[in-house]
């Protein structure tokens, strides 16, 4: 079967500073793929680059079958993404919300009509639907921001840390959308600072100082490194002191 | 096009929510027109009125009257030579110096223009510029009336008003209202167009709606159209206040000065986008506005003649959208210029306006 995100070599200089060095992997249909690193490891930019908002320096990358260097047009017709500071018009409403971005991907009145009806009810929004976003709690916004990333029936998602600053409930319920997506075989790239996170995904990359350092799924990733928890595998790579 | 309305019903949507800019846009332009046209009240009364009458006939008096009848002149001196006039105005005695031709009334019966002569008094820059319009209006008048009424002439020669605004009630406030709307509109749709792009971006939708397939260009137009929108109720709003509360005179066509306004706009539009790109705050994108804004306030030729500035300050001026805008107002509205004196405006208009928008498009294409 032929990977959803194909990645080969992808590099990303700002002047003399290179903040994603090299990276190839790929990630497969339907699969959750945790992008992990530390703080400036160089996530956002490889994912920006992903999503045709940053060119390439070097390398290549594929996403959906198309080029991000150049088809960024057809990349974007097929992916979600859901930014760092998740990007919601707070002073609108979440209707409004939700009619807005269904436009702007080209969806018909009555696609808008019904997914929004959809997204309601999933979320039992019907009570504040009517409200302006900025008066909903964090956890919520996450929720309409990740279906507002897949409105469009998108093949790939990427999520910038989707779940920042809210409490492991919250985190948790985020996570049963994530599988849910997945199941319908949306394909999941996640960034994450929570390593409890990072047992959920099917595989995960750890990257530092823009290098990828490891990949697989996080019971080989433990074994490989012998230790009991994702937490721990990230530390010893993140701190530098793995010697593997 | 779908996209283009969907962007623009948002941005009203927004608008209209905004607590901050909603009063900005409307209270704050009624109060400003108001207050400004009450400040910038250069009604200058009893101007010394030096008088040198060669003539001596029942046209010259009557012309006289017409001045000092006026409650604008007041009779200072009766002048008989050139010393005498000359050493009043240097001694600052009087505003004006007003010489009747020997011929004068001759001329006036037949078909020439007599030669009549301001000696002003140009100690104040402003002024002298006031005194010159008020003569000339008087002037002109008495010769309109004088001939209207001749039986002599079969048909009364219109003489052409060449370069002096006719303003009947001599009220300065009239005439600085159409410039003073003018440019608090200039004023706010480059402040909200600069700031809103980069709130925008602040906030990070930008970069949401960079991975949409949005093209570039319909975002922009998705901001512009709104800012235009606005502007024209602005600028409309301000000039019926006008209308209503100090009957601003509206000799030319409206349609008219509505065409030079729906190009004119794209030029702050241009600037307040051009500014977005090149600033990272709200704050930032504030005072760089304010510091254009207030160059071009202050060198629109609304508070100082723009004929009086060092040519280097003219030539900077060009650039200033604001002054062209002052000078369509005043012909349009006051001396009521058709589309032949205005067209070179225009003309520049759209050339400023593709220029500004074309580089902002550029550099927001490289900064988002
Ligand atoms: N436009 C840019 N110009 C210059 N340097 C940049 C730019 N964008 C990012 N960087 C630098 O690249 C490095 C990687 O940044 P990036 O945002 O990709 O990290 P990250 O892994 O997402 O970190 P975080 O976990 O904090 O989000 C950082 O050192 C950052 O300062
Ligand atoms: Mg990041």
């Amino acid at each position: 079967m032929e990977p959803v995100v194909k990645v080969e070599n992808l590099s990303k200089k700002f002047g003399e500073f290179i903040a994603t060095n090299a990276i190839s992997f790929e990630v497969n249909k339907g699969e959750i793929f945790g992008f992990l690193g530390a703080n400036g490891a160089g996530k956002t930019t490889a994912m920006r680059m992903l999503s045709g908002l940053l060119t390439p320096s070097s390398g290549q990358a594929f996403v959906a079958g198309f080029d991000v260097a150049t088809q960024a047009e057809l990349v974007k017709k097929n992916i979600g993404y859901m930014s760092q500071k998740f990007s919601l018009y707070e002073d609108l409403t979440i209707q409004e919300n939700i009619e807005f971005y269904g436009g702007i991907y080209g969806l018909s009145r009555q696609e808008i009509k019904d997914r929004s009806k959809g997204i309601v009810d999933k979320f039992q929004l019907a009570s504040v639907k009517n409200k302006l976003v900025k008066t909903i709690p964090l956890g919520w916004k996450q929720k309409l921001a990740f279906a507002l990333a897949l409105i469009h029936k998108p093949k790939v998602v990427f999520l910038d840390e989707p779940t920042g600053g809210v409490d492991p409930i919250t985190r948790r319920q985020f996570w049963d959308l994530i599988y849910e997506a997945a199941n319908d075989g949306v394909t999941i790239f996640i960034t994450t600072h929570y390593m409890d996170e990072a047992e959920y995904c099917d595989r995960v990359s750890i990257m530092v100082d823009g290098l990828i350092k490891a990949l697989g799924t996080p019971s080989e990733l433990k074994k490989s490194f012998d230790v009991d928890s994702m937490d721990a595998v990230f530390q010893l790579l993140a701190r530098g002191t793995a010697n593997k | 096009m779908r996209n283009i309305f969907i962007l623009v019903r948002k941005e009203f949507l927004q608008i209209f929510r905004n607590r901050q800019l909603l009063p900005f846009m409307t209270v704050l332009p009624v109060i400003q027109v108001i207050l400004l046209t009450f400040a910038a009240n250069y009604e200058i009364k009893n101007l010394r009125l030096g008088i040198w009458d060669l003539d001596q006939s029942t046209s010259a008096q009557q012309l006289i009257h017409k001045f000092t009848g006026a409650k604008f002149f007041q009779e200072k001196a009766l002048i008989s030579n050139q010393k005498k006039a000359d050493e009043l105005l240097m001694k600052d005695e009087v505003d004006l110096v007003l010489v009747i031709p020997k011929d004068f009334e001759k001329a006036i019966h037949s078909s020439n223009n007599p030669a009549i002569q301001f000696q002003i008094n140009a100690l104040n820059n402003a002024k002298a510029g006031i005194v010159q319009n008020y003569a000339s209006a008087i002037t002109q008048d008495f010769l309109n009336e004088k001939r209207g009424n001749s039986t002599l002439l079969a048909s009364p020669k219109i003489i052409p008003i060449t370069n002096y605004w006719y303003n009947p009630t001599l009220n300065y406030k009239t005439i600085m209202l159409p410039g003073i709307v003018a440019e608090v509109m200039t004023l706010i749709i480059i402040l909200i167009c600069a700031l809103n792009v980069v709130r925008e971006r602040e906030i990070g939708t930008i970069e949401q709606l960079n991975v949409t397939p949005l093209k570039k260009h319909e975002f922009i137009l998705g901001k512009l159209i709104p800012f235009w929108v606005i502007g024209h109720f602005i600028f409309w709003a301000g000039i019926a206040l006008g209308k209503i509360f100090f009957n601003i005179p509206m000799v030319g066509s409206l349609g008219l000065l509505e065409l030079f306004l729906a190009i004119f706009l794209f030029v702050p539009l241009g600037i307040g986008l051009f500014i977005s790109t090149a600033v990272e705050t709200q704050q930032q994108a504030l005072f760089t506005s304010f510091f254009f804004i207030i160059l071009f306030i202050l060198m629109c030729g609304l508070f100082t003649p723009v004929e009086t500035m060092p040519d280097w300050a003219q030539y900077i001026n060009q650039l200033n959208p604001l002054k062209y805008f002052v000078e369509v107002n005043r012909l349009i509205l006051l001396k009521g210029s058709g589309l032949k004196e205005i067209y070179p405006f225009i003309a520049k208009m759209i050339i400023y306006g593709i220029g500004i928008n074309l580089l902002a498009i550029w550099r927001f294409k490289k900064t988002n």
